[in-house]
């Protein structure tokens, strides 16, 4: 009979100091040379890791009260909006929200140096962050306008919430058309001129349980340097088996997270403001899933490595703005990381946007962690859809 | 007269062409070549010292054909906070100042094969390089 392990026996082995946590980089090495069932037996956890852009990130805010009280009805936190449609002195700042008074793309391509995740990052460093506000007045709420500098430290409560975070998979971006494209997948060169990806690859947590056996409702993870856990599964969550155009299995691809932590714990390292040229302002986040070995098949995913996962090449010059279907062919992370592909019978260089020196970091942190008995797993509430919920995408329709 | 260090960016269309050779021999200028490169896509970047007479002319020329010409009054560097080895740069880079060392995957940056095309400071999403003047 096959192995299976509980989380109350893994969390009783990490209280006792006595828990096996390794990588997903480890755990590769761990199975190459003891197998499978070695592999489920010896080790308990395998942590996981991904540093990147995650535009779909926020975070909510309670400013506390003014004196007199004020329902804040518009609100700016260095220029940038906040979305204030929510209480009196509540407010959620958007990764990729912009100053009112961005050039945007009017000087093509657009700069977009200061966005919502910079306003994050500079809170999340403890910087003093203006914070302006407007409104109507009440009874209750007379004050109409709002000035002040907040910190951190100063106000209630910081919650980041990101409703679409840890993509399992995502294109390799190129362009075929004949001209400079500006895109989130970065500046992308003409006629096959680079390619532009971004995953950690055998690292990246929602490859490693394809088939969501492990994360779910609850699952605590490391989240902007603190701990966080999995609230939902994120929007846009499509999870499915890629199969290339043979019919050959190309690795799992379209989960999503919505992710939730406490602000204050976080910090500027793992949260960065990050601009794409051209493009936009978004959030550079840091997340890490602890993944437990239940079972074999849980090992067995677990220990994909680069040449079992792949990104379909999508061109972004024509098929994707255009939402036209397919792609042109799957190519493994391990060609994606060796620094060139082979596109149309060209030879194309290669280049990630998702840091794989900081995804290595924060699976090495998230492994500290677990191994010194500050962390245990929590038993998901409620798994997350997996492939054979068969979700996916609508697409929107205009109509007259 | 001093030489004066300059900036060429060719296209692919002009990087097979001997235009050095003609502002050597046309406008019989001083060529010191400092750096070089073309890079698979046959864009090439160059620096150069020029002294001589025509220099004015020669850069005109220059221009004519299509070679973008800057000033080097100006040198890049890597601001190591706040770069987090994303990789953004890397194919973009068009001398592999900025390139991944493999496997370890972390971004290196080689200023002696920088040629100040600038490309980088634009392209990099947290604004990690900057221009010194
Ligand atoms: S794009 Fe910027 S942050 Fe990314 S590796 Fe290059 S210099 Fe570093
Ligand atoms: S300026 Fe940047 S992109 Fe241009 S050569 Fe130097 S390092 Fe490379």
């Amino acid at each position: 009979m096959s192995l299976e392990k509980t989380y109350a026996e893994i969390n009783a082995k990490i209280k006792a100091g006595k828990a096996v946590v390794v990588t997903a980089e480890e755990l590769i090495q761990i199975v190459e040379e003891k197998g499978i069932s070695r592999a489920t037996r010896e080790v308990d956890v395998v942590t996981t890791g991904t540093f990147a852009p995650m535009c779909s990130s926020g975070a909510f805010l309670n400013f506390g009260h003014s004196q007199p009280r004020m329902k804040m009805q518009k609100v700016w936190l260095n220029g940038v909006p906040a979305y204030a449609g929510i209480a009196a002195v509540d407010a959620y700042i958007g990764a990729t929200e912009l100053p009112e008074d961005d050039p945007l793309n009017s000087n093509y391509p657009g700069e977009f140096r200061y966005g919502g995740g910079h306003v994050i990052q500079d809170l999340v460093a403890g910087k003093p962050v203006k914070l302006r506000a407007i409104s109507y007045g009440t009874d209750c709420y007379p004050r109409r306008q709002l000035e002040t500098t907040i910190t951190l430290s100063d106000i209630n409560e910081a919650i980041l919430f990101n409703p679409r975070n840890a993509y399992q998979n995502y294109n390799c971006a190129v362009n075929l058309g004949n001209k400079t494209i500006y895109t989130y997948m970065g500046m992308l060169k003409p006629n096959l001129g680079n390619a532009h990806y971004s995953t950690s690859g055998q690292l990246s947590p929602l490859l490693k349980d394809p088939h969501f056996k492990t994360i779910g409702i609850g699952t605590r993870i490391f989240l902007g340097g603190g701990i966080g856990y999995v609230a939902w599964h994120g929007t846009q969550h499509f999870p499915a088996i890629q199969k290339d155009s043979a019919g050959n299995d190309c690795g799992p691809a379209g989960g999503t997270l919505a992710v939730i932590g406490d602000l204050k714990q976080m910090s500027p390292e793992w949260l960065v403001g990050t601009s794409y040229l051209g493009y936009g302002a978004t959030l550079s986040v840091g997340i890490g899933v602890p993944i437990p070995l239940l079972n074999e098949e849980i090992t067995l995913y677990a220990a994909a490595t680069d040449r079992d996962l792949y990104a379909p090449i999508v061109d972004y010059s024509e098929a994707y703005p255009n939402r036209q279907p397919g792609n042109l062919g799957y190519v493994s992370y391990a060609e994606l990381k060796s620094g060139k592909i082979n596109v149309q019978g060209k030879e194309v260089p290669t280049a990630p946007l998702s840091s794989y020196p900081r995804a290595k970091k924060i699976a090495a942190i998230l492994k500290d962690w677990i191994a010194s008995g500050q962390f245990l797993l929590t038993e998901p509430v409620k798994l997350l859809p997996g492939p054979e919920a068969g979700l996916c995408g609508k697409p929107l329709h205009s109509k007259e | 007269m001093s030489p004066r260090k300059i900036v060429l960016r060719f296209g692919p269309d002009i990087s097979d062409k001997p235009v050095i050779y003609r502002l050597v021999k046309d406008y019989d200028l001083l060529v010191n070549i400092v750096k070089a490169n073309v890079n698979p896509q046959k864009e090439g970047t160059m620096v150069l010292e020029l002294t001589g007479e025509q220099y004015d002319r020669g850069l005109e020329y220059l221009r004519s054909c299509g070679v973008i010409v800057q000033d080097l009054t100006q040198e890049i560097v890597r601001n190591e906070e706040k770069c987090t080895s994303c990789g953004a740069c890397t194919a973009i880079c068009p001398t592999g100042a900025l390139h991944i060392q493999r496997p370890e995957m972390v971004v290196c940056f080689n200023s002696d094969d920088c040629v100040v095309c600038q490309l980088c400071v634009r392209a990099c999403p947290v604004k990690a390089m900057e221009v010194r003047l």
